[in-house]
């Protein structure tokens, strides 16, 4: 964990950059190069996943909101953007004469888009997460209230249909910030965009890891009381990572949608932010790495097994599962290291503390 | 009395209806070794718990003249008030430095925080050297001993520039070795210092102590220095009388008050 070299962990990023923006595009057909975009997206979620939860400790089952506050804002201005002067197709087709829902017009503007996308999940996640941390609401009980909050906004987003396309979600854009969306070079474009955040969002966390903050961070997860008798308020710290989380989630559900060419309830609600905290899991999740490449793991997973056999897939996934958590507690990023540990002093195991202490945290 | 000073005035602490602390008043100075000592349940954590916040409390605590009581934990820190737990509760994933690091931070901008740690604050290296963990300072604190855990701790509250240190049971688990270290850097550090420590241990009170409270059942029974307590018939008769009791009495204080400690954190 304390890493003492850092052009290690640099070079990886380096080396995932590559991978990712030279190497990629060109062995890809276009289909799996849309697909690593879409992985590319939730990465991006699990990457501030593994910041709020493996680092800080904060079991975060909701993160589809902020997903869906990038992807809902965005789909609002392709949309829009799609329609041009006129009213979007879903909505004429419950009434005619339909005017266009108050919060939609400012949507028609790229500039408010974009800062929405930035500062909706900021704002919601402050407010909430101030409420929650000053009254050291943690463990089971945050993970709940997360998970809730998700149902909730997936549900409001079912039931009203007229104003935000219902279950059917919001498709069929033609048009990104002026770019024709059905063209190959443009989805390169958008594709290349998403992993570029991807490597922005890393190098992110590489840094807060490394910084003062990241240790402090640490430590609050571990012993929160301790921090306080520090003179720091514990709930501030969590804040800032639950924020950058949010934030990450809602940059990943913004690209989600130029590229996956639909957003429904479903790829907001409960069983998709598990399904997010399940590739962060599967990675190791207080690792660097660990979270992107096991959520890029689990959607290649659900893309190529997912599709030959879509009811075997759930029940790999969960034995997948099962199986890192017995035997892997800190994701597939720990195996390297148990691998020198092991060889190093065969007589003695990696420390397993972290787990300890977050399995106690969750525990009510 | 000096403005430092720490002046705890008729301390009541109620849990509930029964009654832990009431009316206690004692108060410590920089330059002595002050202890508080008396039987198990006398409610001597539980004094410390409402001077440092953690605990609801009436009367009044006062540090340099500023009340304690009603202020949050951390702003109480802030204060200078700086204490350690029963249970040695460091940092473990994190190097003895980087624990250090942290305790030093409440003097720093916040902004800085986003930065790497570049070199060593001065203070650290000097809590280090005073509590003889200079060789220790890159490994992770999980795997020190129960002892230099407890050196660790204190010299997080060196670092911390605690005024105050609230000391409990410092010395418990440790070896007759490191009970005289750790007795040697507490009259050490109390030369600027209050330092006030919490012990069930007569013999490490008497080799080290410069003045000490006796509390029984929530209340003071006695005050002065150790020969003046010592010959005082109250405090023989609490002790005496619990003799028979004196041995179980030790053996069962560590579990019990943990299980106390994490009662409080589940709240």
């Amino acid at each position: 964990m304390t890493k003492s070299k850092p052009w290690i962990s640099l070079s990886g990023i380096g080396l995932f950059a590559v991978l990712l923006l030279a190497v990629a595009p060109l062995v890809l057909t276009d289909h799996w190069l849309n697909n690593l975009g879409k992985y590319c997206c939730w990465a991006i979620a699990a990457v501030g996943i593994g910041l709020a939860w493996g680092r800080g400790g904060m079991l975060v089952m909701g993160q589809g909101v902020f997903f869906a506050l990038g992807a809902y804002s965005m789909a609002m201005h392709l949309t829009l953007e799609t329609a041009g002067d006129r009213i979007p197709g879903f909505m004429v087709l419950y009434d005619p004469l339909a005017p266009l829902p108050v919060f939609w017009e400012p949507f028609r503007s790229t500039g408010f888009t974009l800062l929405a996308i930035v500062l909706l999940p900021v704002l919601l996640a402050s407010s909430l997460g101030y409420a929650l941390f000053k009254r050291r609401v943690k463990g089971a009980y945050f993970a709940i209230l997360t998970q809730a909050l998700a149902v909730a906004l997936a549900t409001l987003i079912s039931s009203t249909i007229r104003e935000t396309g219902g279950d059917t979600g919001l498709s069929d854009f033609k048009y990104f910030f002026g770019f024709v969306l059905n063209d190959p070079a443009n989805k390169r474009m958008v594709y290349l965009i998403a992993a570029a955040l991807l490597i922005v969002c890393l190098f992110a966390v590489w840094q807060l890891y490394r910084s003062r903050f990241g240790e402090l961070l640490v430590a609050t997860r571990d012993a929160e009381e301790r921090v306080r008798f520090l003179g720091y308020d514990p709930a501030n710290v969590k804040l800032v990572a639950f924020v950058v989380s949010a934030l990450m989630a809602s940059i990943g559900g913004a690209m989600f949608v130029p590229i996956v060419g639909i957003i429904t309830p479903a790829e907001i609600g409960a069983a998709a932010s598990i399904l997010m905290i399940a590739g962060v899991a599967f990675g190791g999740r207080a690792s660097l790495f660990g979270p992107a490449l096991g959520a890029i793991a689990v959607g290649w997973g659900q893309s190529s097994l997912g599709s030959t056999w879509p009811d075997g897939w759930t029940y790999i996934l969960g034995l997948l599962f099962i199986v890192v958590i017995l035997f892997l507690p800190n994701g597939l990023s720990s195996l390297p290291a148990r691998f020198t540990a092991a060889r190093r002093s065969p007589d003695r195991q990696p420390a397993p503390a972290i787990v300890a202490a977050e399995l106690e945290e969750a525990r009510p | 009395m000096t403005d430092a000073s720490l002046v705890v005035t008729d301390l009541h602490v109620e849990f509930s209806g029964f009654v832990a602390v009431g009316g206690v008043s004692f108060d410590a100075h920089p330059g002595e070794v002050r202890f508080l000592i008396g039987p198990n349940g006398a409610g001597k954590t539980t004094c410390i718990d409402a001077i440092t916040g953690l605990t609801r409390a009436t009367g009044s605590a006062r540090l340099g003249g500023k009340e304690l009581l009603g202020r949050p934990v951390h702003k109480i820190v802030r204060l200078g008030v700086g204490r350690t737990f029963q249970t040695a509760s460091v940092f473990d994933e994190l190097t003895v430095l980087q624990n250090l690091d942290i305790a030093a931070g409440r003097h720093r901008r916040s902004a800085s925080l986003l930065r790497a740690r570049r070199g060593t604050d001065g203070s650290i290296e000097q809590a280090l050297e005073e509590t003889g963990l200079a060789g220790e300072f890159a490994t992770p604190s999980g795997i020190l001993s129960h002892g230099q855990k407890q050196w660790l701790e204190i010299a997080m509250l060196l670092v911390q520039d605690a005024k105050v240190l609230l000391l409990d049971e410092p010395v418990a688990g440790m070896s007759q070795d490191e009970r005289t270290a750790t007795g040697e850097l507490l009259q050490r550090i109390a030369a600027k210092r209050i330092v006030l420590v919490v012990e069930h241990d007569m013999d490490f009170m008497r080799r080290f102590a410069t003045r000490v409270t006796v509390l029984h059942q929530g209340r003071v029974l006695s005050q002065g220095a150790v020969a003046e307590v010592q010959a005082d018939p109250k405090v023989q008769e609490v002790y005496l009388g619990t003799a028979g009791a004196a041995t179980t009495a030790a053996m069962s204080v560590v579990p019990e008050a943990a299980a106390g400690t994490h009662q409080r954190k589940e709240d």
